[in-house]
């Protein structure tokens, strides 16, 4: 860490002398709070304060004209008896494992290999990295095209696809989903494992190298311990974009066949914006948002973020 | 040991360039063809003939206008985070006081709170103020959801600068504001390039937000000319192949300029 906190028991008043720009003088040059006020206040407006509405509209009922009106717990009752509200939660759960067990096996190895020495690897990584760039949507009417079942690749590729109708039942539709969301983010937590690997010390390679290990064993016995980290944010970041998938689902299958890849992030825009109940809609965004911060709670925690690390610790 | 070839993740790697490589040849190659050559020889074939009339057709069905739109939000979208996340990082790498360390907790855990865990009182929201299908209405939430990475990114940036730097101006009788002008700006420049391309990303590719706060024809963005496109066009797949891919030109060129900038910010990001 570059930036260590000089002592608080800064020297006392007037014998600075020594130490020019320590204790009381250096004080005069740190920003106070209202530095951040501009930024605090403006997200507060935009993700706090709706985040405190959320909890009063999902006890209102509110059909998107007039005031919202106060219902008590109707919706919240409403949901706990709803088969799709229940199924999309282990939906969305399937779709978070089915996520991290595609996207993290790759990325750690791409990331690795793109740590490496840099070749032909600068120009091959820079091609990697191009779905990071686009829009879930493109990404989406992208694959929805090429997959389409009259005129897309299952068509020509009967061997592999069958009918090629990929839509036309869960299975293969929820295969779809998880398969667009991988080449989407594979090239983020390639960058994350790309920056954890290259901030292993040499050393410990040089140690391995001498006790005769190889390869494979270095890589389970240095790189991965290492990478820990690393891992748990990369997890935690599957996570949460996992949960909360929806450009994927609305353009390539709409929810469905029926409400086969109805998630819930999904059914909070169908309750909401399609069947106009705010209130209904209000309450699954708040199953959301419980479990984001849950996990988000986690991330603080574990991942060490909030102890003002410098990017060169390690080194 | 490090300069052997390691042959498994070469291969995972080749095999990779095919599966991100491939969809993008497919749909350029297909962007160029009539749809009956398109559906006669099949998305996988070398094309045969060369027309640009499916992106004629594009820009008939009013892209020009929905670029103009997305580039407005974006440059909204860039022109806040620039003002309010120099200061609140500077601040937060230098203060040391409790309310700023508390302030950076508030943001990191903004960083899980999800669009859409909130859009429902965003749309009830900015109803109420009046910003309802207005591109305003759509930039300022852009840019608070972009504020939380952007704080991580550039405070990364700043924990760098060593303190003998603070020091120098300290002694030099410096106040903040002349310490962030002179010394912390300058010094941040990878940083600020940094959230400038990831924040106009935000605002490029932004979705969810425009489909809810907007309605009119004269405020569509881009992501939401293709997701109308493919619901109309839905059997033109040249057509919206073409679509995708003029959608995605703008983000490409930034990219071919700003890749450092984009990539060694993000590498950080995942922390240590």
């Amino acid at each position: 860490m570059t930036t260590l906190n000089p002592p608080r028991s800064a020297s006392p008043e007037g014998s600075t002398a020594n130490r020019p720009a320590r204790g009381g003088r250096e004080h005069k040059t740190r920003p106070g709070f209202l530095w951040t006020l501009p930024a605090t206040v403006f997200f507060s407006l935009f993700a706090v304060v709706p985040l405190i509405a959320v909890v009063l509209l999902s006890f209102s009922s509110w059909r998107g004209i007039g005031d919202p009106k106060f219902v008590g717990l109707e919706n919240w009752q409403e949901l706990a008896g709803d088969s799709v509200m229940i199924q999309s939660l282990w939906l969305s759960l399937l779709f978070i494992v089915l996520g991290v067990l595609t996207q993290t096996p790759i990325s750690i190895l791409l990331g690795v290999w793109a740590a490496g020495e840099q070749r032909n690897r600068a120009v091959l990584s820079a091609i990697y990295f191009v779905p990071l760039l686009l829009s879930s949507a493109a990404i989406s009417v992208l694959w929805r095209a090429l997959l389409d079942p009259n005129f897309g690749i299952p068509g020509q590729l009967s061997w592999l696809f069958g009918d090629g109708n990929l839509f036309g039942n869960q299975s293969t539709a929820i295969a779809v989903i998880i398969f667009v969301g991988m080449w989407q983010f594979t090239p983020f937590h390639t960058l994350i494992y790309q920056g954890a690997a290259k901030s292993v010390p040499a050393v410990l390679y040089q140690a391995a190298e001498v006790d005769g290990a190889g390869r494979v064993r270095a890589f389970f016995s240095i790189t991965l311990p290492q990478m820990r980290n690393s891992i748990i944010t990369s997890v935690i970041l599957m996570v949460v974009g996992g949960l909360t998938t929806f450009e994927t689902v609305l353009i390539l299958t709409d929810g469905g066949p029926g409400t086969a890849t109805t998630i819930t992030a999904f059914y909070m825009y169908e309750q909401a914006f399609q069947r106009f109940d705010f209130g209904v809609g209000a309450a699954v965004a708040l199953v959301l948002v419980v479990v984001a911060t849950a996990i988000s709670l986690i991330m603080v925690k574990v991942s060490g973020y909030d102890k003002m690390r410098s990017t060169m610790e390690g080194l | 040991m490090r300069t052997r070839p390691n042959y498994i993740a070469g291969a995972a790697a080749a095999l990779w360039l095919v599966i991100v490589a491939l969809p993008l040849y497919v749909m350029v190659a297909a962007s160029v063809q009539t749809r009956g050559d398109f559906s006669a020889n099949g998305p996988l074939s070398v094309p045969t003939s060369l027309t640009f009339d499916n992106y004629l057709e594009v820009f008939r069905q009013g892209f020009g206008g929905y670029f103009l739109n997305t580039f407005i939000v974006t440059g909204g979208v860039v022109a806040i985070v620039l003002l309010v996340v120099p200061p609140l990082s500077y601040a937060i790498v230098r203060s040391q006081g409790r309310s700023t360390t508390f302030v950076f907790r508030f943001f990191l855990l903004g960083l899980a709170i999800p669009v859409q865990a909130v859009i429902v009182p965003m749309f009830y929201l900015i109803n109420t103020a009046g910003l309802y299908d207005t591109l305003l209405g759509i930039i300022l939430p852009t840019a608070a959801f972009a504020l939380p990475i952007c704080t991580l990114i550039l405070t990364g940036t700043m924990r760098d600068i060593t303190p003998e730097l603070y020091e120098a101006m300290s002694v030099d009788g410096a106040t903040p504001a002349r310490a962030f002008f002179r010394l912390v700006l300058p010094l941040s420049k990878g940083g600020l390039s940094t959230i400038a391309v990831f924040s106009a990303l935000q605002g490029w590719n932004g979705f969810l937000l425009p489909l809810i706060l907007t309605q009119s024809e004269s405020n569509r963005v881009i992501t939401l000319g293709l997701f109308n496109f493919q619901t109309q066009y839905g059997v033109n797949v040249p057509g919206i192949l073409a679509a995708v891919t003029v959608s995605m030109i703008p983000v490409l060129l930034v990219y071919l300029f700003a890749r450092r900038a984009l990539v060694q910010g993000l590498m950080g990001v995942g922390g240590k």
